[in-house]
C-alpha cells in the first residue's frame, strides 16, 4: 500500500489573532482551565463531593487542557453537536503568563501575569468530575480566547456577565475562590512551568449558563472588553 | 527514515543515524554523548491513553471504578512535561511511588477529521518512544488522571528518533520494554492494545480535528514500578528506538528538601 503524501516535520500550529499590545505580544497556543475553584461550585455538590468516586474534596487544583484545534477568536462560531441539545457556556478571566513562571511565590506571582483576557470555556455539559471524556471540553472551536490582553487589574475583583441573545442570564465575581489568582499561580506552577503567552484560567464560576443552537452569546468583564460568540448547529453551513 | 532533532554547538540540528552515533544534516558525525537530544518533531496537541494495554488494566484493577468499555479514556497534556532522549526528570524526595510508562507514541503527518479508522493510517507520520511518568502519590478523583499526576515538568520524554511511518510495517506488532538499571522490569506487545491505532484515530478525530505534530501516546502494558533517584530508566521499541532518561533529586533543580 503506498500511504498518501504526509506533512513533514517541522510542524506548524495556528494560534488564533488576539490583539497582546505587551510582551510577550502573542499567546503560545498553551491553555489549561480551571475546574472547582469558585466556592459555590464545590457546595453545590455537597456531600457527593466527599462521597464515591471523589472521596474526598480536591486538594490540588482540579486543571484541564484546552488544545490548540479548541482554540478560537472574538466572532467564532461554535458548533453544537448533534448528540447535545445544549452547551455549557464558562466564562472566564483567563490570565495570561508575561515570564516564565515555574515554582512562584504566591506573594510574587502577580508579577508573572502579563495581563488578563476572557476565555469562553465550553463544554458539553456532564454530571460527573470523575473521568469526564475529553470530547466533553475538547472539541474543535469549545475555548474562544479574546478580544484582547489587557494589563493586569486587580484578576480577583472582577464583574463577569454573560449576555445571550442580548438578555444577561448570568453574573459573577472572580472572587470567592479556593485559590485566589496568586495563589493558583503559585500551587500550579509548584508542578508545571508556565511559559510567556501561555493561559490559565481562574476557573469559571458555578452556574454557567447554556446555550442553544442560534443563539448569540457575549462574555463581558469591564476593563477587558467582550467576547461575541454565536452557536450553530452541526451541519448547518457557515 | 530516521530522523531526530538535536542541539549542538549553539545552534538545533536534523540529525540522521550513524553508525558512531548520529549526523547532522551540515555532516558532522557525533556520538551520541555529545549532543542535546530535543522531542524528535515540533509536538502539537499531547494525547495520552490510559488503560490501553488488557494486562495493565488487571495491573490497576484494584483502583479502579471505569473501564474502557465505552470509550478510550484519553487525557491531554501540555508542551512543559516534554523533554528529549537522555534527559533528566525530577523525583521529588517526599513520594513513594513514581513509576515509568512505556509507550509508543504515533505522530500525525495529515489534518485528520472525521476520518474512518479503514483511511486513519494515511494519516500518520510516523513514531516514537515516550515514557510517560506519572506519581501516584498525587492521584486525586478530579478530572482523573489530574495533571499533578501526569502533566510534571519533564515528565513526557520523546525520542530519540521520529520513524517514518513508511518504515513501520505494523505497529501492532511492536515489542516494547522498559529496563531500570539494566534490569527488565516490563515488557509487552502492541498488539495488546485495546483500542487499536486505527481506532483511536477515528474516535478523536470526531470530535476534535488532528493535526499534523500531534501525538498520540497509545497506553503503557503491565509492569509499572517505582524508580528512585539515580536511577536509569531505558524504554525500548524494537524498530523504532531506545529512550533514555535519568532521575534526578530535588537539589539538582534548587529545591530544598
Amino acid at each position: 500500500m503506498t500511504l498518501p503524501e504526509t506533512e513533514s516535520p517541522p510542524f506548524v500550529s495556528a494560534v488564533p489573532s488576539v490583539a497582546f499590545p505587551m510582551a510577550p505580544f502573542r499567546l503560545s497556543g498553551t491553555v489549561y482551565g480551571c475546574l472547582m475553584n469558585h466556592r459555590p461550585a464545590l457546595a453545590a455538590l455537597g456531600e457527593a463531593a466527599s462521597a464515591a468516586p471523589y472521596k474526598a474534596a480536591p486538594k490540588a487544583p482540579v486543571l484541564y487542557v484546552k488544545p490548540r484545534n479548541t482554540l478560537a477568536g472574538d466572532g467564532a462560531r461554535v458548533v453544537v453537536p448533534a448528540d447535545a441539545a445544549e452547551l455549557e457556556l464558562g466564562a472566564a478571566v483567563g490570565l495570561v503568563i508575561g515570564r516564565t513562571a515555574c515554582r512562584v511565590r504566591e506573594a510574587d506571582a502577580l508579577s508573572y501575569i502579563a495581563g488578563c483576557t476572557l476565555v469562553a470555556d465550553i463544554s458539553v455539559p456532564h454530571d460527573s468530575f470523575y473521568r469526564p471524556s475529553v470530547r466533553f471540553k475538547a472539541r474543535d472551536g469549545f475555548c474562544p480566547i479574546g478580544p484582547r490582553v489587557v494589563p493586569l487589574v486587580d484578576p480577583d475583583a472582577l464583574t463577569v456577565r454573560v449576555f445571550v441573545d442580548g438578555a444577561l442570564v448570568h453574573e459573577t465575581a472572580t472572587g470567592d475562590r479556593f485559590r485566589s489568582a496568586a495563589r493558583l499561580l503559585a500551587d500550579v506552577s509548584d508542578f508545571m512551568t508556565l511559559a510567556p503567552g501561555d493561559v490559565l484560567m481562574l476557573g469559571v464560576s458555578h452556574g454557567a449558563p447554556r446555550v442553544r443552537p442560534g443563539q448569540q452569546a457575549g462574555i463581558e468583564v469591564d476593563g477587558i472588553g467582550r467576547l461575541n460568540l454565536h452557536f450553530v448547529a452541526e451541519g448547518v453551513a457557515a | 527514515m530516521k530522523t531526530a532533532r538535536v542541539a549542538y554547538a549553539g545552534a538545533i540540528h536534523t540529525a540522521r543515524p550513524h553508525p558512531q552515533g548520529l549526523q547532522l544534516a551540515d555532516g558532522r558525525v557525533l556520538a551520541e554523548a555529545d549532543v542535546v537530544w530535543l522531542p524528535p518533531f515540533e509536538v502539537g496537541t499531547i494525547i495520552a491513553l490510559g488503560l490501553n494495554y488488557a494486562d495493565h488494566v488487571k495491573e490497576l484493577a484494584k483502583e479502579l471504578t471505569v473501564t474502557t468499555k465505552d470509550e478510550p479514556l484519553v487525557f491531554l497534556k501540555g508542551p512543559g512535561s516534554l523533554i528529549g532522549h537522555r534527559g533528566l526528570t525530577r523525583r521529588p524526595a517526599d513520594v513513594q511511588f513514581m513509576h515509568y510508562e512505556c509507550e509508543l507514541a504515533v505522530v500525525i503527518g495529515r489534518t485528520a477529521r472525521r476520518v474512518k479508522a479503514a483511511d486513519a493510517m494515511g494519516h500518520v507520520a510516523g513514531y516514537t518512544v515516550c515514557n510517560d511518568y506519572a506519581i501516584r502519590d498525587y492521584l486525586e478523583n478530579w478530572y482523573r488522571p489530574n495533571l499533578r499526576v501526569k502533566n510534571r515538568d519533564g515528565g513526557t520524554v520523546l525520542g530519540p528518533w521520529f520513524v517514518d511511518a513508511a518504515d513501520v510495517p505494523d505497529p501492532h506488532d511492536l515489542n516494547l520494554r522498559t529496563l531500570v538499571n539494566g534490569e527488565v522490569r516490563q515488557s509487552g506487545h502492541t498488539g495488546n492494545m485495546v483500542s487499536s491505532i486505527p481506532a483511536l484515530i477515528e474516535y478523536l478525530s470526531d470530535f476534535m480535528t488532528l493535526q499534523a505534530g500531534d501525538v498520540i501516546l497509545t497506553g503503557t502494558p503491565e509492569g509499572v514500578v517505582n524508580v528512585n533517584e539515580g536511577d536509569e530508566v531505558v524504554c525500548e521499541i524494537d524498530g523504532i528506538g531506545r529512550l533514555v532518561n535519568t532521575l534526578a533529586g530535588d537539589a539538582a533543580f534548587g529545591v530544598n528538601a
